[in-house]
């Protein structure tokens, strides 16, 4: 697989370094930073292209017209949404996905073209957001577009749904528990299913009745 | 929603061109964005300018009556607040080619502003937007070309 990430930061590193053990992984990375480029091909041993992305140039030099996917993680929109368009529409890209630094464009950069965008900014929030407290839920998840989440939701002890069969909780329409991890045993839930205090529940549910199911089960911090 | 909005998009870009007291936006007070908008609101257009650096607006002309709005364009807020909602037109004009195309994509499916140009320095990222329903100026093709003109060369260019 070729990717090529475009961007600076510490992400742009860690992200390198992450793929570079992956097997078949072929890596470019085009970053306009002088100082990241040369500590990148120094201690990763990667391809770096000193330049901006968002000139169709230099990303067709970096290998855009056979690469699988195209990762924009810049500090700034225009730039991602840019490398996002010029790596689709010239270079017919498959893959391309950005970070979205303003939560408010996520769904314009769907509109736009972008395969998948990432807000950081709101997945924070959105934990943060969660009543129940943000340690107790991990691994969100964003699917189709941001609109269906997976996320792993701990029950405590005193948890309201705690001693209740499944097929009884009431859980909203658009959310559905997708297995049950007690212990090191993953359980597909029935109906007749009862949940325990330290469950971990993989929940699958739409934004919009994300935070219902999620109280749900776990309750809110109050309690 | 507004029964209007059924229509085909055509006769609504007509009816917002038509309307007088439909604003033109402008974003980026520089040298370009003050000249335009100084000149369009001298011609009895209400004008809305947009920079994120207030000091931007010294540049308009003295007697400029339109709206000045402080803020990143790249959120929507911003362009809500500039009042791209009822816009007629949209003139992009920053001296950024990525933000410009950005708000212009913006202006034209979120905003459905029916005529929006943006300036673009980049020739070959100007190709690329006119897939774009964008009409972009290049002010180094238009440089260019008006060089060109007053330079012949026998083999054509």
């Amino acid at each position: 697989m070729r990717v090529i990430l475009a961007g600076e930061g510490r992400i742009i590193y860690h992200l390198a370094r992450q793929f570079r053990q992956k097997h078949g992984m072929r890596l470019v990375i085009v970053t306009p930073n002088e100082d990241e480029a040369r500590t990148l091909s120094r201690r990763l041993g990667v391809q770096v292209i000193l330049n901006d992305a968002t000139v169709p140039a230099i990303l067709e030099e970096a290998g855009a017209l056979r690469a699988d996917a195209v990762l924009a993680l810049t500090p700034h929109d225009e730039d991602n949404l840019a490398i996002c368009q010029i790596a689709r529409q010239l270079y017919q890209v498959p893959r391309v996905i950005a970070l979205v630094n303003d939560p408010d464009n996520e769904e314009i950069f769907h509109r736009l073209g972008v395969t998948v965008a990432i807000s950081a900014t709101r997945i924070l929030s959105i934990l943060l957001e969660e009543e129940a407290g943000f340690e107790a839920i991990g691994q969100m998840i964003a699917l189709a577009k941001g609109r269906v989440a997976v996320s792993e939701v701990v029950l405590r002890h005193e948890a309201p749904a705690v001693g209740r069969r499944v097929d009884s909780l009431e859980l909203p329409e658009d959310a559905l528990i997708g297995g049950i991890i007690r212990s090191d045993n993953v359980l597909i839930p029935k109906g007749p299913t009862q949940l325990q205090g330290e469950d971990r529940i993989i929940l699958i549910a739409t934004e919009d009745c994300l935070h219902q199911a999620i109280s749900l089960l776990a309750g809110t911090a109050a309690e | 929603m507004n029964p209007e909005q059924d229509g085909p998009a055509s006769l609504l870009d007509a009816v917002r061109l038509n309307d007088p007291v439909a604003p033109v936006v402008i974003v980026g007070c520089g040298r370009l964005g003050a000249m335009l908008a100084s000149r369009l609101s001298r011609g009895e257009r209400r004008v809305v300018v947009v920079d994120r650096n207030q000091a931007a607006f010294a540049q308009l002309d003295a007697d400029f009556s339109g709206f000045r709005v402080t803020g990143d364009a790249t959120e929507l807020e911003v362009l809500r607040e500039a009042g791209l909602e009822q816009a007629a037109y949209l003139l992009v004009t920053t001296e950024k080619d990525t933000l410009n195309l950005m708000v212009a994509q913006v202006g034209r499916t979120v905003f459905s502003v029916p005529q929006v140009m943006a300036r673009v320095y980049d020739p070959q990222r100007e190709s690329l937007y006119r897939a774009f329903d964008i009409e972009t100026i290049s002010p180094t093709s238009l440089t260019a070309l008006a060089f060109l003109q007053r330079t012949p060369a026998p083999g054509g260019y």
